[in-house]
């Protein structure tokens, strides 16, 4: 039956305690979930650890899910947060041993030898400042603008200044390469 | 490339590798672990605010084109609230601090009531679920129980006994008013039990809520011969709803109201009436019409449908798929087990060139046995023994792994028919409720068909199963006992599995000459158009082999006391018809497998009705006192059961008496 339940029935389900709804729920956007966690990190290995942070998190999250939020919306703010405390937790650890900027040297060179474009776009991404990416990485999954300011807690004009920038230095990143 | 953001899309989509597989599995499993340690770690367990029938609610609508499922607006999941023991346990250990805050299901009558049945209520109630009332009005209450913490005085704990929390609207139960000043609480003892009914405002949501649902269908009205003079509907063949009653009246509870559909339990029982000769028509109707036992003044026209049972001995070779849910909830002994012992008894009934195949859904995915001769009984068996119930759903498509391997068995001439069993969980791969139903649907067409059994409480999806069973020209049937099990798969087994017409509908036009009002009674949830009567691609039920099928209308005639609506005084004149029929019966059938429906007519006149008519009439009754239906007037129970004794017949197997106490046992449940 659960999988006619609205995503927002079940979630309050789930935060009233039904193991099944929250199962069924997380099953049901665990791909998804997955898919926007690559768009934030721009890695596999990092996107399969950052969705299992929020698995391991979310069920003490589900207090605070509210009826009236869309639980897409909810659940890309965890998702958010999560990304956002992995990369502080994981800057500390780079500085502590090699520093950031070595870290990502060697892994853009470790992934020279995927296709082009893809190495492109995961380079792009990740020379995007933080806000940016986060934002891009809403908008490419097929948020509006309003949706995505929701969930990163800005306006919605925020959104679609950082997207026009973020295509700007997309565009700026492409020149330069193409230049050199 | 970059500025245009669909490119970028694209190439992102492109970039996105699948999650792996394994992982996938790991984190949720993670996930629900978290889950359940963080439960645990709850000061006091939080009340649900809102179940999900809302979702269900919209499976139904958009499941059924049927007008009868989608009659009611407002969601009315109606039901009781068991506390089982655990729970209170569970309650027990809410710090003592929280006691003062609210105290609100304890009632004087808890305390004092007798101590002797705990025994029999913590062995019974162990499965009893909840059900919880989830109408529109409670869900705006939701969000300020949500925080409510939920206590309970000590005293609860020293008197073992069940509270219920029930909504104050709900009808069938009678109560004793005891006003107590913490809550307006009823309490009622009966047979040893004290329930307690809270209104819905001081209610305490419970912890955990059951989800059954029941398909939603106000009983038919009564309609009016000159502005409606015909009557569509399918067949209906499904027992499910007869073990749903009986499950909750034998365990002292009346049924929830949409759990009683009356056309099921009339066709629960096997009747003797005329079948059909060799080379006629594959069933034969009849029709015969008595006083209506509840009103002098109205008459019941009883239709009869008998199959024909064909010879067993050259029925040809069976192909049987079980789609068996694993989930963790089919742990349970009237579940997996009695599954299993039901799967047993049918074995015995196949023949050696029938072939047996296993797929489960949930925990251990895939196919548990691979086509097998049933005469290879210690495989099949050694397969059914190695289920274990475990784990989620893990969202392979069970069901078209079951429907791909019963295409792989199929060979010509031969049968082949998926079953699916199940307590509820119909997470079987396809999550869009249209897409579900067309799936099967489709399958439907290539020949394969779906039959659905239910098993246990608490969880049952009845609605679901319905609209399973309908689209894959299947029946519903709910396995709540052995002797059930042994009904269905055992004694009615060749009828359940050998189609001998399908969509089968009945068009009825009353002759406003002669009958002023009439009313179908049950049949609800398979109301058709008009029109879908002659339209061969509107799907309607399958009669099995042997099997009959009963509808009965009550009728009023023209000029009867009874006419409930006063005559228009600016409509046309009456028909003038001279005809004394009182109306005109048509059926439509399609042989199995042919795509154009065959036309049987016969006029409706008076006919005494023999005693197989009057048990029908009395199980009609019951049923719509169990329903709770406004047309009987002041008929009761009693009355039920005079009517069922004085027509039980040669009652080889049993039912018909069980059916009286079922009446019994309503009586007191109802007082």
């Amino acid at each position: 039956m659960r999988m006619t339940t609205s995503d927002e029935d079940l979630a309050l389900a789930a935060a009233g305690g039904d193991r099944a709804a929250f199962a069924a729920l997380l099953d049901r956007h665990y791909d998804r979930l997955f898919a926007f966690c690559f768009r934030l990190t721009g890695a596999r290995a990092e996107a399969e650890d950052l969705t299992q942070d929020i698995c391991a998190a979310l069920p003490a999250k589900l207090a605070s899910y509210q009826r009236r939020a869309k639980v897409t919306t909810w659940l890309y703010k965890v998702a958010v947060n999560a990304a956002h405390d992995r990369r502080r937790r994981r800057a500390t650890y780079a500085k502590a041993t090699t520093g950031w900027g070595d870290w990502e040297v060697n892994r853009t060179a470790a992934n020279a030898d995927r296709s082009r474009a893809v190495d492109w776009l995961t380079m792009a991404m990740n020379e995007l400042p933080e806000d940016l990416r986060d934002t891009l990485a809403l908008v490419l999954d097929d948020m509006t603008h309003a949706q995505a300011a929701e969930v990163l807690d800005v306006s919605e004009g925020t959104i679609s200044w950082r997207i026009s920038e973020a295509k700007k230095r997309l565009r700026a990143i492409k020149e330069m390469e193409d230049a050199g | 490339m970059t500025d245009d953001l669909d490119d970028l899309r694209a190439l992102m989509n492109d970039a996105t590798p699948r999650p792996d597989a394994q992982r996938r599995t790991e984190n949720l499993m993670l996930a629900a672990e978290n889950f359940d340690a963080h439960q645990g770690s709850r000061i006091a367990p939080r009340p649900t605010s809102r179940n999900i029938f809302s979702g269900v609610k919209n499976m139904l609508n958009a499941m059924t084109t049927k007008g009868g499922l989608t009659a009611t607006t407002a969601l009315v999941a109606v039901g009781f609230l068991f506390v089982t023991p655990q729970g209170q346990d569970l309650w027990q250990g809410a710090p003592a601090s929280l006691t003062e805050e609210r105290v609100p299901i304890v009632d004087k009558a808890i305390e004092e009531a007798p101590g002797n049945f705990a025994e029999d209520l913590l062995r019974t109630d162990r499965e009893v679920a909840s059900e919880v009332v989830a109408d529109e009005a409670d869900a705006s209450l939701a969000p300020e129980l949500m925080e409510a913490p939920v206590v309970v005085v000590d005293s609860v704990a020293a008197a073992p006994v069940q509270p219920l929390t029930q909504s104050s609207d709900v009808a069938g139960l009678s109560v004793s008013e005891s006003v107590t000043p913490q809550a307006q609480t009823r309490t009622r003892a009966q047979g040893g039990t004290t329930l307690t009914f809270v209104d819905p405002a001081d209610a305490i949501r419970p912890t955990e809520s059951n989800t059954e649902a029941f398909p939603e269908a106000a009983p038919n009205p009564l309609k009016i011969t000159a502005e409606t003079p015909v009557s569509t509907f399918s067949i209906d063949v499904d027992t499910a709803s007869y073990s749903v009653v009986r499950s909750s009246l034998m365990r002292g509870q009346l049924p929830p109201k949409d759990a009683v559909r009356v056309e099921e339990l009339i066709n629960y029982f096997p009747y003797d009436y005329p079948a059909p000769d060799a080379g006629e028509a594959p069933f034969r109707p009849s029709v015969s019409t008595m006083t209506t036992p509840w009103n002098p003044d109205t008459q019941l026209v009883h239709i009869a449908l008998q199959g024909q049972m064909p010879a067993v001995e050259t029925r040809p070779p069976l192909n049987l798929v079980f789609l068996i849910d694993t989930s963790g909830s089919m742990n349970d002994p009237v579940k997996l087990p009695l599954l299993r012992q039901s799967f047993m008894l049918m074995l015995d009934q196949l023949r050696p060139e029938d072939q047996v195949a296993i797929v489960s859904y949930a925990g251990a995915a895939g196919e548990v046995l691979a086509p097998t001769p049933a005469s290879d009984r210690t495989a099949i068996t050694n397969a059914l023994n190695a289920l274990g119930a475990g784990g989620s759903t893990n969202g392979v498509g069970g069901l078209e792994q079951a429907y791909q391997v019963a295409d792989a068995m199929a060979e010509d001439g031969e049968v082949s028919r998926v079953i699916l069993a199940t307590d509820g969980d119909f997470n079987v791969g396809i999550s869009d409720p249209d897409a579900l139903k067309d799936f099967i649907a489709d399958k439907r067409v290539t020949g394969t068909y779906l039959s659905v059994l239910g098993f246990g409480r608490g969880n049952l999806d009845d609605a679901t199963m319905q609209a399973l069973a309908q689209n894959g020209n299947g029946t519903a049937a709910y396995i709540d006992t052995l002797s059930e099990a042994q009904k269905v798969l055992v004694d009615q087994l060749t009828g359940s599995l050998f189609t001998i017409a399908a969509d089968v509908k009945i068009q009825v036009e009353w002759n406003p000459a002669q009958i002023a009002e009439y009313r179908l009674i049950g049949y609800e949830t398979r109301s058709l158009r008009r029109e879908d009567f002659n339209n061969d691609k509107v799907d309607a039920g399958e009669l099995g082999a042997g099997h009959s099928v009963t509808a009965i209308y009550e009728v009023t005639p023209t000029g009867s006391p009874a006419q409930l609506s006063d005559p228009l005084r600016y409509a046309a004149e009456e028909t003038s018809s001279s005809s004394d029929e009182w109306g005109f019966l048509k059926l439509r059938y399609k042989a199995p497998g042919e795509d154009t429906s065959q036309l049987l007519t016969t006029p409706i006149t008076a006919a005494d009705a023999g005693s197989e008519a009057h048990f029908a009439a009395a199980i009609a009754g019951f049923g719509q006192l169990l329903r709770g239906d406004t047309y009987l007037g002041d008929w009761s129970y009693d009355d039920a059961i005079a009517l069922a004794n004085g027509a039980r017949g040669t009652d080889l197997f049993g039912y018909r008496t069980e059916a009286v106490q079922l009446m019994r046992l309503a009586n007191s449940l109802s007082q």
